[in-house]
């Protein structure tokens, strides 16, 4: 197990000129030793990169890479320690569910009756006991995946365990309880865990702390509740929640709020769980018109357009009366959960 | 209840025609051979199983049968190994890559006399590369006199003629093979060794089945390049059952015992085939007996 230290940027062309020509701009954080860490982002955002980085699969162009303060930036995945597992199941098909758990250890030397009891946790962990003696290859998806995990965590000594979409291919239903045997497995095993995946529900459950990235840039990292009341970038407030933060700029905003924006600021955001139907001309309000009410099962999501054409999107509880599309209603907008961007970063 | 339509038996009438005159018609040409003894023109007895029980007596056809097999099974022990090591050496991207490939592709567009004229000239001990060179090493090498030297020769020169063909099954079965198989063996920390036989020679299964069985039915009908290198020579030392039926059919004009042997021919590589075919589907999928219940 280690601390992870990152300091680095990335291009896979040569000679990077412009922000664009990186695939990761320059970047530098840390992960501590048996945290649960989680990089969130759209595809092509980077962090795949970043992961084949702190895995050794890809070596970074500029900075480095320490675990635990040693420089590994030309070490092999192996030197590394690093367990990995992909988006898609690897197995070896033509061993068996209990051959393809002690592979990495097999590979590493570790003694038979050793290899034997650590298969025969992880098995136990991720409900494959029953199937150890049969052939890998003829299994479903799911259990293919589990095999790919057992793999990477069969292990006890790896630096780090790292996902890339893990669950991709996997059904709903055991997506979810995979997601929980995860977790569980961290509890247990106090490894370090990076987890990469675009799905924020994924990554808020797994992770203690989750990395946003959005083109190449880490843009917050910080825990579920961080990212939720604080996003420090507008593009945080938009990917995370469902659905993302309503951005008005500060230029609509009536004078009884505009007094209280910070100097500077451009913009105002506000989760849509924060705005409520205030009474008209109540403190931190702005007018609005119903434009669409829609009934999302436990909450009703209303749509409103404030001044210029900007929306305003609310969560509303069904017990609370619904304004209907076309009328006037007041949405406050103003309170503490309020946060003011300045440059798409945070600035109160 | 099902409506009936019989028209679509008219859509599948142009196939059952052309596999009528292209197999079915020419074969019974052959079955009507192999049960007559034809006399004249207008002289014919019909003689049953007589062809087919005299053949099978024939010691020569014995002798040519045993010579058969041990060709086609040095063929596939020779080449299949030797294609899957060409295979893995041979560089996967970039212009050297497409350069190596149409080096080992070459031999593959050489006609197959040719081919045999090739071998027939670098074995001469006075002109020949090969010949010579075995000569100037004090070997005394003679495709045309020693029986072991022509055997050998003609399975070197079916060697060099078919092995970069197993060579680009299996390059091609390689690249199939998905990054994150290497990635993943990296990581779990497998030598060279366990990536071939735990990641590349399973996923080579398929196109490995179809090499031995092309490979294994090509040899087993090799007639051009021994005819033109040594005509089945020294005495019948590298004579195959098809350069042997030949003799039968076109040589002495037995068309009675040559067919019913060529009928026999037909049989032999067809159960062949089917034992290999299905032996090597047992080997990738032995005790797999999960898999059906999955789907």
């Amino acid at each position: 197990m280690a601390r992870i230290d990152l300091d680095l940027a990335h291009a896979y062309k040569a000679n990077p000129q412009r922000d664009e020509d990186y695939a990761l701009l320059p970047l530098k954080m840390t992960f501590d030793d048996g945290g649960a860490y989680a990089l969130l982002g759209p595809s092509g955002c980077g962090k795949t990169t970043l992961l084949n980085i702190i895995s050794g699969l890809v070596k970074p162009s500029q900075g480095g890479v320490k675990f635990d303060g040693v420089e590994v930036k030309d070490k092999t995945p192996q030197q590394r320690n690093i367990a990995q597992v992909f988006q898609f199941p690897v197995i070896y098909d033509t061993m068996t569910v209990a051959q393809n758990l002690a592979f990495p250890l097999k590979n590493r030397g570790v003694p038979a009756d050793r290899i034997k009891q650590r298969v025969g946790k992880i098995a136990e962990m991720l409900e494959m006991s029953a199937q150890l003696d049969t052939r890998a290859a003829g299994l479903a998806a799911d259990a293919k995946q589990k095999i790919s995990l057992g793999r990477g965590l069969v292990r006890e000594d790896v630096s780090a365990v790292l996902f890339d979409e893990p669950l991709t291919v996997i059904d709903p239903h055991l997506k979810w309880q995979l997601r929980r045997k995860l977790k569980q497995i961290h509890n247990e095993l106090k490894l370090t865990l990076v987890y990469v995946t675009h799905d924020q529900v994924e990554a808020l459950t797994f992770a203690d702390q989750v990395v946003v990235m959005t083109r190449g840039r880490a843009v917050q990292i910080g825990s579920a509740s961080d990212l939720f009341e604080r996003p420090r970038h507008t593009f945080v407030g938009h990917f995370i929640g469902s659905p993302g933060m309503n951005f008005l700029p500060a230029s609509l905003l009536p004078a009884s709020i505009a007094k209280d924006v910070p100097a500077g600021a451009t913009k105002l955001g506000v989760r849509p769980e924060y705005v409520t139907i205030a009474d008209a001309n109540a403190a931190g309000t702005v007018p609005a018109t119903v434009t669409q009410a829609q009934d999302i099962g436990t909450y009703w999501l209303v749509t409103a357009t404030v001044a210029e054409g900007a929306v305003v999107r609310a969560r509303l509880s069904p017990d609370e009366p619904i304004p209907q599309p076309g009328a006037q209603v007041w949405l406050t907008i103003f309170g503490a959960h309020t946060c003011f961007y300045k440059d798409e970063e945070l600035v109160a | 209840m099902k409506p009936v339509n019989q028209k679509a038996w008219f859509l599948i009438l142009p196939v059952i025609l052309c596999v009528a005159f292209s197999a079915i018609l020419p074969l019974m040409t052959v079955v009507n051979y192999s049960v007559q003894d034809i006399i004249s023109p207008e002289r014919r007895v019909f003689v049953g199983t007589e062809w087919f029980k005299s053949v099978m007596r024939d010691e020569d056809l014995q002798g040519a049968l045993a010579r058969q097999i041990a060709f086609s099974l040095s063929v596939l022990l020779v080449e299949i190994p030797l294609g899957i090591a060409l295979a893995l050496s041979m560089p996967a991207k970039g212009w050297k890559s497409s350069a190596v490939l149409v080096v080992v592709a070459i031999s593959l567009l050489i006609p197959w006399n040719v081919v045999g004229t090739i071998w027939q000239i670098y074995g001469r001990t006075d002109i020949g590369l090969m010949g010579a060179t075995f000569k100037a090493l004090g070997f005394d090498y003679s495709y045309t006199g020693n029986p072991t030297h022509a055997w050998l020769t003609v399975l070197l020169m079916d060697v060099w003629h078919w092995t970069p063909l197993v060579a680009l099954l299996c390059f091609a079965g390689l690249r199939a093979i998905p990054d994150a198989y290497y990635q993943a063996a990296s990581i779990d920390g497998a030598t060279k060794f366990a990536v071939f036989r735990y990641i590349q020679l399973p996923k080579l299964r398929g196109v490995l089945m179809i090499a031995v069985l092309l490979r294994f039915m090509d040899s087993f009908m090799i007639y051009t390049e021994p005819f033109v290198l040594t005509g089945g020579g020294p005495g019948n030392a590298t004579t195959f059952l098809s350069q042997y039926l030949t003799q039968k059919a076109v040589g002495q004009f037995d068309l009675g015992p040559a067919a019913a042997f060529s009928l026999i021919y037909f049989l032999i590589i067809l159960l062949l085939c089917f034992i290999l075919y299905n032996w090597m589907q047992r080997v990738g999928t032995a005790d797999n007996t999960s898999e059906a219940g999955h789907g």
